[in-house]
């Protein structure tokens, strides 16, 4: 029962705080409450997998492979939590002054549809439940992206539906092709199902459609047209919330999928998908070099750190699975919280864009020295969170001869610190354009400065003390990947 | 039978693709719609289809008959029509919406979210 409640608990909140229409105080603090008790069952659930390894139900009692099965192993129990911090710390930041979201009626039920989406996405362990989950995400997402009404939102919102539609039709013809070949649709019977030799021919096909509907997911290169072109039109704290889970849960689908269950796809596959990680990591970050406006340049970065994931799970061995969990785990923490600090930048000094803003370090250097954390942890200075995530994910590529992978890894770091540089120049260094009064005094930050250091002291925590999350992880991967183990 | 099915789903894709690349905000619409119902006949011909028996266990029987239909596509198609119904009625008021408040439907010129560069090197302010 336990497995269920992640998802059961932000769907019967969104459900509540529905019913609030009226009442704005009444959904705050359903919606409030709601995420605690989500994050509370995510603790419980994560001491559970530590104490069992996995935890199965399938639902309504048929028997598996026919009863849709919820499982929670290691990889997904921390994935869930970590969702549920990002969301505690998101609605904390929504009842600040940082740049909020209209406080619309919809706001928290979307809100908690997608940490729901999300989390079932995590723990289910069916393949048409999985594409199920995945359309509740988009169109929660969608609704977030219009709940504003800008005309700016909508136009996102379009490009967003239209490339994403086309992710889902790919996969469920994907998840088509591979239940008429097989018959299965359950992971652990897929798993098997995939090993008998008259499939061998058939089933790669299949699963490269499957992996490019995830690639267009996670925001690969060249699929990633839709998220620098609608993200930048949201508002802080749901801009986090994106930016933090979304994408991830194409990367955890792919390392699911490939990492577990049809772990025997043809290596040409996983050398592909290697380079378009390379591919990946550079254009998102050159993009951000391009760009002036904060959001703009976080959300290319997004698209910079997605290929960090997908290296890892291109290396194909259960350290490579690894450091693309350590590093999902770091990059959500890092980078949702990067988009809640430029939520504080914007109230402060009243815009996103680099060039029309400045002096922070001196109005708020506080401010500024939680920036600089959480901005060098994103490149990767030791000892940091994003620190140990390279070097896990560089330290196989090269112990797997890879070096060219591994460098430009390394290499593409710098285009990271450029970036973070130039935002610390811009932002915080140099005098506010107006004048040195420019750097108001806004009432009602206090949330965003908590939430943001929140995750702050879990990126801190996961720099300064590795040892246990290194460990948490590369058990999670041996878990997942032990039929490879056991195949060496 | 197999042919006519794999015809005809190749002929649905052509056009919904045709349809979704067009610059006009509508035709992409439908287009997308058309691709979809292109996908649902991929997972509905993932099961047995022709002149078979309904997935009914007859009386008395105690399973199905040998060549009944398979009933799990079907419920996949039917769950996967329902979502794309609800988005293709999102993406229609989208659509409508954003040719009331942008006063086009032309992709190329709605261009609020990401105004195009006066400058050669550095990009737009966006309020």
């Amino acid at each position: 029962m336990l497995i269920l409640l992640p998802l059961l608990i932000p769907l019967a909140t969104a459900l509540l705080t529905a019913l609030l229409y009226r009442q704005v105080m009444g959904r705050r603090v359903v919606s409030l409450f709601g995420a605690g008790c989500f994050l509370v069952c995510a603790i419980l659930l994560l001491i559970d997998v530590e104490r069992v390894g996995r935890l199965s139900v399938a639902l309504g009692s048929w028997p598996l492979p026919y009863g849709i099965e919820f499982a929670a192993d290691r990889l997904s129990a921390a994935l869930v939590l970590i969702s549920a911090v990002l969301g505690v710390a998101v609605l904390w930041h929504q009842t600040s002054a940082a740049d909020p979201a209209p406080e619309t009626p919809l706001l928290h039920p979307l809100i908690h549809g997608l940490l729901a989406a999300v989390s079932a996405a995590f723990l289910t362990a069916d393949l048409f439940n999985l594409y199920v989950w995945f359309e509740l995400m988009l169109i929660a997402a969608l609704g977030l992206l219009v709940h504003g009404g800008e005309p700016r939102q909508l136009e996102a919102a379009f490009k967003y539906l239209a490339l994403n539609m086309v992710g889902t039709l790919l996969f469920l013809a994907a998840v088509a092709f591979i239940y008429g070949a097989t018959g299965q649709l359950n992971f652990t019977a897929l798993s098997a199902a995939a090993r008998r030799p008259e499939l061998a021919a058939a089933l790669p096909v299949y699963v490269t459609l499957l992996v490019l509907a995830f690639l267009l997911k996670a925001g690969a290169f060249p699929l990633f047209a839709w998220l620098p072109a609608s993200y930048h039109t949201l508002p802080a704290p749901v801009l986090a919330l994106f930016g933090g889970l979304l994408t991830k849960v194409g990367v955890y689908a792919l390392l699911r999928l490939l990492g577990q269950v049809f772990d025997a796809a043809p290596d040409l596959l996983f050398e592909g998908l290697g380079w378009l990680a390379l591919l990946t990591m550079l254009t998102g970050g050159l993009g951000a070099v391009y760009h002036w406006d904060l959001r703009r340049i976080l959300a290319f970065h997004i698209v910079s750190q997605i290929g960090y994931l997908l290296l890892g799970i291109a290396l194909a061995s259960a350290a490579g699975a690894a450091a693309t969990l350590f590093f999902t785990l770091h990059n959500i923490l890092a980078k949702a919280n990067l988009f809640l600090i430029a939520g504080l930048i914007w109230a402060l000094a009243g815009h996103y864009d680099l060039r029309r803003i400045g002096g922070l370090y001196l109005a708020r250097p506080g401010l500024a020295l939680l920036f600089l954390v959480v901005a060098f942890s994103l490149v990767g200075a030791p000892p940091s969170s994003g620190f140990w995530s390279k070097f896990l994910l560089v330290r196989e590529t090269f112990v797997q001869e890879h070096y060219v992978w591994g460098g430009v890894a390394l290499a593409v770091s710098l285009l990271t610190l450029y970036s973070m540089v130039k935002i610390w120049l811009e932002a915080f260094w140099k005098p506010h354009p107006e004048g040195p009064d420019s750097v108001v005094s806004v009432a009602n930050l206090a949330p965003a400065y908590a939430a943001a250091l929140l995750l702050a002291v879990l990126t801190l925590a996961m720099g300064f003390m590795p040892e246990p999350w290194v460990r948490y992880v590369e058990a999670a991967s041996y878990g997942f990947m032990d039929s490879q183990q056991a195949a060496l | 039978m197999s042919l006519i099915l794999a015809l005809a789903i190749a002929l649905t894709v052509a056009a919904g693709v045709y349809l979704a690349l067009s610059r006009d905000l509508f035709r992409c619409i439908v287009g997308l719609a058309v691709l979809g119902s292109a996908v649902n006949l991929v997972v509905f011909a993932a099961g047995r289809f022709g002149p078979i028996q309904p997935p009914i266990v007859s009386a008395g029987a105690e399973k199905l008959a040998e060549h009944a239909a398979n009933p799990l596509p079907q419920a996949l198609v039917l769950t996967a029509i329902v979502i794309s119904f609800a988005l293709l009625c999102f993406s229609l008021v989208l659509g409508a919406r954003l040719r009331q408040q942008s006063g086009s439907d032309d992709s190329n010129q709605l261009r609020n979210a990401e105004p195009l560069p006066a400058d050669p090197v550095k990009p737009p302010v966006l309020d």
